[in-house]
């Protein structure tokens, strides 16, 4: 009795963590966000990305895409929880269900003149971000894709004067003719 | 109340909310009143058709309902005012959530304009009830009322049931708005499953076919699922021959006086039932959720058994222990499902396997685990539970429980043969909750014996309630274990922290006999054995509201055990314990745990 290492509430055995994107419906009704939200923080799930807008204005259904990380368990009881909540009609894990595409847009914030100003430009062009404001001392750029590609746009900013970025969470949603 | 021409009725908020009840069928609601309900209790006053029971505590109202519910399979209903109304209620609702109690709440709130000014007995309620609900609604408008109400008993009452807040502000229900009766239509977004996987069921017939030591592991999903699927259950564990153990949940849902019973499972279950778990090859999981008070220390929770698992709700499939043939469905369904698939495959179980598994079971068994020794000149609590027993034997009782060493020993030493006669707050482990939830079942059952085996320590917490005992003539019995320390407190203060009894004593406790005078209730005492059965019948003859003062064992603790942090088949027995054994009885990774 008493074997040390025994106690079935301390750390589970180590399992791989994976990220998946969650695509939710639900009535677009008021606190819903904050259901969807709520179960994250009281279950103790991570949320890494999360954009929510109506996409059915006739139906009053939004769209909420969740990027999560945590072991298949998890995953699984994350489908099943936001499934329970009344006002979700359905939970798709784009991760698991075939191909999917993700984008996200984010607005990027560069001051700096001279060498760097010029260097700043010619990678926004390489990365096909838009100059949607600019002075004789910054740029705003608008980039769109995937999460990887905005990582790396704002890293490759960081040296020639990032000031500051502004992103949207990932939207996602399957490749082909059918819904999700 | 006006009818239009196309035939809908036009009433005010606080009329729809009465009719909406009475469509639903409701005859009795547990309340308590206030500025933002006032507009309700005017209409309750001018009506009949449902009776309104006034408790003295909010909490106590949301027990009182789930008392009401989970002994007659119906709806509770309760209706508390704003603020410290709906807040008082937060207890009863986590406790009905984390049982799946059926219970709708009405709350008042203030009017729309002032929602978020910090009004007076404002309370963000459905923020607060949130995570403590299935779901929740806050009306601002008066012609969704009726159809939130509707929508609110279909919420909680389909799939795994639980508490659903309806929050309505005061000027909706002086409005006037249109009236909807019930509707037929389906849910557009919540629709429960009922029928279970076929494929899955046929996995499932065939795993519990080839078994060789085979297990039913029950819960209150089975209760939940009505008492068709007791009886289906019954069924199913005869024609297998199966042995069968249950949640603390699920007692009653399989017969206890039936030789395929193993006993209770879990912390404080059987010795024979947990040893059962941990060898058995097929585990056949019904209506229960592998909380972590059944599965003790989850890498050695039965290891190498295939294990299929029936759950209206797939949360609870894999959240704890992977299963390897999960089944999503109501157990009403899946159990007849699971019938007719045995009946159909008519398999040559491995009768030889069988009755070596039963000589393995009937072995644990003679280890006699419930065995305690019993004094003459002081009454052991177990005694008193299995006197209790004895004398209510034939009865039609009900039994509610508060929480600690009586509840166990209640669920141990009372033995039931029927479904909804067991209320306890398993899930919250909710002092308080006997009391109240006595009172909802009285209410529900008039004519039948309600007894709350209690604890001193936990009556206290909503003794009030008693009170409304008395008013309503519901002659509840407190059968109160006293053995004026938090006994369950104390027991792990023994096993954990070397015996340092931290502020587990119950000081100052009340004269229990004259507290029930002062009550208008009946007070019964009884200090040593020989006088217990004399008492315990006094208390069934009386015709009202009893507080009986049962004076027990201090020190009793109870057994077995599966201390924290250990396997199933790693129990603490009562009869045998050194103080070495005591003292070295949770692992210091147990100490961290509850
Ligand atoms: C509301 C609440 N507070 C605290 C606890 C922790 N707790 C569990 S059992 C217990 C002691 C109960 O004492 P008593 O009612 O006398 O029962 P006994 O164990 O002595 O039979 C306590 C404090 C709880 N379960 N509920
Ligand atoms: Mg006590």
């Amino acid at each position: 009795m008493g074997q040390p290492g025994s106690a079935y509430s301390l750390e589970k055995p180590e399992q791989k963590l994976e990220t998946h994107t969650m695509s939710v419906l639900v009535d677009n009704e008021p606190g819903v966000l904050a259901r969807v939200i709520g179960l994250f923080s009281g279950r103790g799930y991570n949320i890494e990305s999360l954009t929510v807008s109506e996409t059915e204005h006739e139906a009053h259904l939004s769209r909420i895409t969740i990027v999560t990380t945590g072991t298949p368990m998890v995953i699984e009881q994350i489908k099943h929880q936001l499934d329970r909540l009344v006002p979700v009609h359905s939970v798709t894990d784009l991760t698991v269900c075939g191909e999917t595409i993700e984008r996200e847009l984010a607005l990027v914030k560069v001051a700096g003149v001279g060498e760097k100003r010029v260097e700043a430009l010619r990678l926004a062009e390489a990365f096909r971000a838009n100059a949607i404001d600019a002075s004789l001392e910054h740029f705003v750029f608008e980039i769109t894709g995937r999460q990887s590609k905005i990582e790396q746009f704002v890293a490759l900013m960081q040296p020639l004067g990032l000031v500051e970025v502004c992103r949207t969470g990932v939207a996602a949603i399957g490749r082909g003719p059918e819904r999700m | 109340m006006s009818a239009n021409e196309n035939g809908s009725v036009t009433m005010t908020g606080a009329q729809i909310v009465l009719q909406a009840l009475a469509d639903q069928g409701v005859e009795h609601i547990f309340g308590y009143p206030g500025g933002a309900v006032l507009p309700i209790y005017d209409e309750l006053f001018q009506q009949e058709r449902i009776k309104h029971i006034l408790v003295r505590h909010e909490q106590g109202a949301v027990h009182a309902a789930e008392g009401y519910a989970r002994s007659t399979g119906k709806v509770g209903v309760v209706l508390v005012t704003s603020g410290p109304g709906a807040t008082n209620a937060v207890t009863g609702l986590t406790d009905a959530l984390m049982d799946s109690i059926p219970v709708v709440c009405i709350t008042g709130q203030v009017p729309t304009h002032l929602i978020g000014n910090d009004a007076f007995q404002e309370c963000d309620t459905v923020g607060i009830t949130r995570p403590c609900t299935k779901h929740n609604y806050l009306v601002k408008d008066v012609n969704q009322l009726a159809k939130v109400l509707h929508e609110a008993f279909y919420v909680a009452r389909s799939g795994r049931p639980g508490p659903v807040v309806v929050d309505i502000p005061k000027d909706i229900q002086f409005m006037s708005g249109t009236y909807k009766g019930v509707s037929n239509s389906q849910h557009k977004s919540y629709v429960p499953p009922r029928e279970g996987d076929q494929a899955a069921i046929d996995a499932a017939v065939e795993a519990m076919a080839k078994a060789k030591r085979p297990i039913f592991y029950t819960g209150g999903g089975v209760i939940n699922a009505g008492p068709a699927a007791s009886k289906s259950l019954r069924e199913l564990v005869h024609m297998t021959g199966y042995p069968i153990t249950s949640t603390l949940m699920g007692l009653g849902s399989y017969p206890a006086s039936d030789k395929q019973w193993l006993g209770m499972l879990g912390m404080h279950g059987t010795f024979e039932a947990n040893n059962a778990m941990h060898d058995c090859d097929v585990m056949i999981c019904i209506g229960a959720r592998f909380d972590d008070r059944i599965t003790g220390r989850l890498d050695a929770f039965s290891p190498g058994s295939t294990k299929i698992h029936v759950d209206v709700d797939p949360s609870s499939i894999n959240k704890n222990v992977h299963v390897d043939i999960p089944i999503v469905g109501d157990c009403a369904y899946v159990i007849d499902q699971m019938i007719a698939a045995w009946k159909a495959r008519n398999p040559s179980i491995d009768k030889e396997a069988h009755a070596r598994w039963w000589d393995q079971i009937e072995t644990w068994r003679k280890r006699k685990c419930l065995h305690y020794r019993n004094k003459s000149d002081v009454i052991m609590p177990q005694y008193a539970v299995e006197r209790l027993f004895a004398l209510t034997r034939g009865k039609d009782t009900y039994i509610t429980t508060e929480v600690g060493q009586h509840q166990m020993w209640a669920a141990q030493y009372f033995h039931f043969d029927e479904p909804n006669r067991w209320m306890t707050s398993g899930g919250l482990g909710t002092m308080g909750y006997g009391i109240p939830a006595a009172v909802g079942v009285q209410m529900a059952h008039p004519d039948s014996l309600v007894i709350d085996i209690a604890g001193e320590a936990s009556v206290l917490m909503t003794m009030q309630e008693i009170s409304t005992a008395v008013q309503y003539d519901l002659p509840v019995k407190i059968f109160i274990l006293n053995n004026e320390y938090m006994g369950m407190v104390r027991q792990w203060q023994e096993l954990l922290h070397g015996g340092r009894y931290s502020h587990s004593y119950s000081e100052a406790l009340p004269d229990f006999v004259k507290l029930a005078e002062a009550y208008h209730a009946v007070g019964i005492r009884a200090e040593k054995p020989a006088e217990l059965d004399d008492a315990i019948r006094e208390m069934i003859e009386t015709p009202k509201p009893v507080i009986f003062d049962c004076v027990v064992d201090k020190t009793a603790n109870c057994f077995p055990m599966i201390p924290s942090g250990e396997a199933h088949n790693n129990m603490l027995m009562g009869d045998d314990l050194t103080d070495e054994d005591i003292e070295n009885a949770i692992s210091e990774e147990g100490k961290v745990m509850v």
